[in-house]
């Protein structure tokens, strides 16, 4: 077993607070899409519109990092993505139940698996920004109708704000889930707080 | 540095530390007396100054000075009853249906105790009479003027009892000689008490605006401090000609402030508060092209005082075994049956019914064939969410049952007062015969046979608006089974969503669950197997 230095500061704290961002985002969306009572229509309501813009903050401030540290080279993957992604997912559908060593060892220089590295790719690329496009098309509803938006699209934005919230809760239960995989259950989260992770040797 | 220049800083750093005592410009304000009010004091003219015998004695001498002024009521909707709409309809009290007392014609002598005038008894009233106008009615300052329930518009002459109600004799001389601008209790006495009562009608209109405080209506509230707005602040009138109409409201003023320009016809909310009213919190002005100021800003009507939500005429008619007339009362002393009438539903601090609303009210008129299988809308709000005019108004709808031909399917006007022996319904408890007396009068065919139908009425709601603490909030609406539950058309976040997107959603949600506890159960199991192995 071997101690490495992952996710620098800024990483961290960047994760956590999008992880606290997205968290409340979900359950104020929630409740504004009626589907429970905790702190009323109208505070959810604005703590939501207001998260919405950490969101944003965020994102860009993790596009900055990445982009001046060079860090996004992490992302990228030489050589065959689909096969390693197929290996990795070989190993959690299989080799995870036979002790079998994880196919991509971590170190410094590459932490994330190919399976992650696409997954966090598309969900930072694609998923979020999507999401918040619509929340915001939904938000500026009215301005937008001003500027010519039919104003009956206002129930398909609704719907697909709606559906990739969902589609949201289930990556974070999964991503949730995922970090138990590591070497010990929780040396993955505790990476994420301390900055070091235990890793197989 | 000059001397000056320095008497100036030296000035300017002692008003800081030693600072003025605070300078306002106060405008010099004569005390609000009867003489502020008005360049004429009607005591002191001659022609008032004598013992009249009738309301027109008093309007004649009034148009010595006012030359014009019975002219110009000729033209209003308050003389002629009636309204000419745009396609042609004719319209207006003495025409429409209605489903509290159903209909004016054959009723005069009753229903017209609430006309601009004098003498409408039947349909021979001539309505060019000058004379004929009622000034006082409206003019009166005193509050002591008031017109006899069955006297075709005029004043008890001499002491009258109306049933057991007493009236008295009204001092014409001394109305006339203090008569004022209209003020709530001159508009009151006809719109607060519509339907024979206070309160009856409308519901956002009764006697308790007359000294309401600001809950119960944060413009009209009378007490220190307060608005203390009366019914022609809004309801600017211009040669007697008052603006503000169910016949054709405007259900969304696009000019915005404009108070008190001509083109703001009638005032609405927005004439004085704009098109962006809400200043703390913007997103409440999205809202002001699709909702009324009303829906949000009148929670409720009838918040002191009851209002008739059901009248069933279709119960009149039971008497006690002595032939003598029922009256049933509810525990606060309204009635819930009487002979006559039939059967009354009141309520208190009712919510308003909310439909989209373009400014077109349609009316059944007694001409128009209805559809006897379903409830019938003596009048009924148009509008669509997709329309630019349409906003989501509030209305209390007043239902009821009353009779109809079931063989012309066409509303019928029953004659209600009348004589013993005269056929009126309210005096012979026939029908039959009331009504066939009352198409007869009003040169309608009937068939012969009656029956009752159910209906609904629709009142738009401007008035009781609530302070803006009491205003609706977002949940009110914005919820699964809010106040706007049952209007259909349009997306509204909170209350609406897709099935398929829930179905989809959740499902995944499920399986994704499902899924990491199976991988995990089997994680848990393979690696005790293993060091169970290892053991």
């Amino acid at each position: 077993m071997r101690r490495v230095y992952l996710y620098a500061r800024f990483q961290r704290f960047w994760h956590w607070m999008q992880a606290v961002i997205i968290f409340a985002l979900l359950v104020t969306g929630m409740e504004v899409h009626g589907l429970f009572t905790l702190i009323g229509y109208e505070l959810s309501f604005h703590v939501h519109n207001f998260l919405a813009w950490g969101l944003v903050t965020f994102i860009v401030l993790a596009f900055f990092w990445y982009i001046t540290t060079g860090d996004f080279r992490q992302y990228l993957t030489e050589g065959n993505l689909l096969e390693k992604i197929g290996l990795q997912v070989r190993y959690y559908m299989n080799g995870i139940f036979r002790n079998e060593p994880h196919p991509f060892k971590k170190n410094e220089i590459s932490r994330l698996n190919p399976l992650q590295r696409i997954t966090y790719l598309m969900l930072t690329l694609v998923g979020l920004p999507l999401q918040i496009a619509f929340g915001f098309l939904y938000y500026y509803f009215n301005e937008l109708v001003a500027f010519g938006m039919d104003p009956d699209w206002i129930e398909p934005i609704a719907l697909i704000h709606t559906l990739l919230a969902y589609l949201l809760v289930a990556f974070v239960i999964m991503h949730v889930y995922m970090t138990t995989t590591g070497h010990t259950p929780t040396s993955n989260i505790k990476a994420m707080v301390t900055g070091w992770e235990e890793i197989d040797e | 540095m000059s001397e000056r220049l320095i008497a100036v800083v030296a000035l300017f750093v002692s008003s800081l530390i030693f600072p003025p005592p605070y300078l306002a410009a106060q405008t010099f304000h004569h005390e609000l007396d009867s003489l502020s009010r008005s360049t004429a004091d009607h005591t002191k003219f001659k022609q008032l100054q004598k013992d009249f015998r009738s309301g027109p004695e008093v309007t004649e001498a009034c148009l010595e000075c006012h030359t014009e002024a019975s002219r110009q009521i000729h033209r209003t909707k308050h003389w002629t009853w009636e309204v000419p709409m745009k396609d042609g309809q004719m319209l207006g009290k003495q025409h429409t249906v209605n489903n509290f007392c159903i209909a004016v014609e054959g009723n005069e002598p009753r229903c017209t105790s609430c006309h601009i005038g004098y003498g409408w008894e039947d349909k021979k009233f001539d309505f060019t009479s000058e004379r004929n106008v009622d000034c006082l009615v409206c003019h009166d300052g005193t509050g002591t003027y008031a017109k006899y329930p069955s006297g075709a518009g005029h004043p008890p002459y001499e002491d009258t009892a109306f049933g057991k109600k007493q009236f008295k004799a009204v001092d014409l001389s001394y109305v006339a000689q203090h008569v004022a601008n209209p003020d709530r209790h001159n508009c009151g006495v006809c719109h607060f008490e519509g339907g024979g009562g206070d309160a009856v009608k409308h519901g956002d209109l009764d006697n308790s605006l007359l000294e309401p405080d600001r809950h119960l209506d944060v413009h009209m509230a009378s007490g220190p401090d307060e608005l203390n707005m009366t019914c022609t602040d809004c309801h600017q009138t211009e040669g007697h000609q008052v603006p503000g109409s169910r016949y054709q409201p405007m259900a969304r003023d696009m000019h915005g402030f404009d108070y008190p320009l001509p083109d703001d016809y009638p005032t609405t909310c927005s004439s004085c508060h704009g098109l962006e009213p809400h200043k703390s919190y913007a997103k409440l002005n999205d809202h002001v092209d699709k909702v009324a100021c009303q829906t949000c800003h009148i929670p409720a009507i009838a918040k002191e005082r009851p209002t008739k939500m059901w009248w069933d005429w279709s119960k009149a008619g039971r008497l006690a075994e002595d032939g003598s007339q029922i009256t049933e009362l509810d525990s606060s002393g309204h009635a819930v049956y009487l002979s006559k009438k039939g059967e009354f539903v009141w309520e208190q601090e009712v919510v308003p019914e909310y439909r989209w609303f373009n400014g077109e009210l349609n009316y059944t008129t007694f001409m128009t064939r209805i559809d006897d299988s379903k409830i019938v809308s003596v009048n009924h709000p148009d509008g669509e969410p997709g329309d630019s005019l349409s906003r989501i108004w509030p209305f209390k709808v007043h239902r009821g049952k009353q009779p109809y031909d079931p063989v012309l399917k066409r509303f019928v006007k029953p004659i209600l007062y009348g004589e013993k022996g005269s056929g009126a319904y309210w005096a012979d408890f026939d029908w039959d015969v009331a009504i066939q007396k009352g198409m007869d009068n009003a040169g309608l065919e009937y068939s012969g046979s009656y029956d009752f139908v159910e209906t609904e009425m629709y009142w738009p709601l401007s008035h009781m608006v609530s302070p803006k603490e009491e205003s609706l909030g977002c949940i009110d609406c914005h919820a699964r089974n809010g106040r706007l539950g049952n209007l259909a058309g349009f997306y509204l976040p909170g209350r609406d969503y897709n099935l398929l997107v829930e179905i989809v959603g959740f499902s995944l949600i499920a399986l994704t669950l499902l899924g990491v506890s199976v991988h995990g159960v089997l994680r848990f199991v393979s690696t005790k197997q293993r060091r169970d192995g290892v053991q």
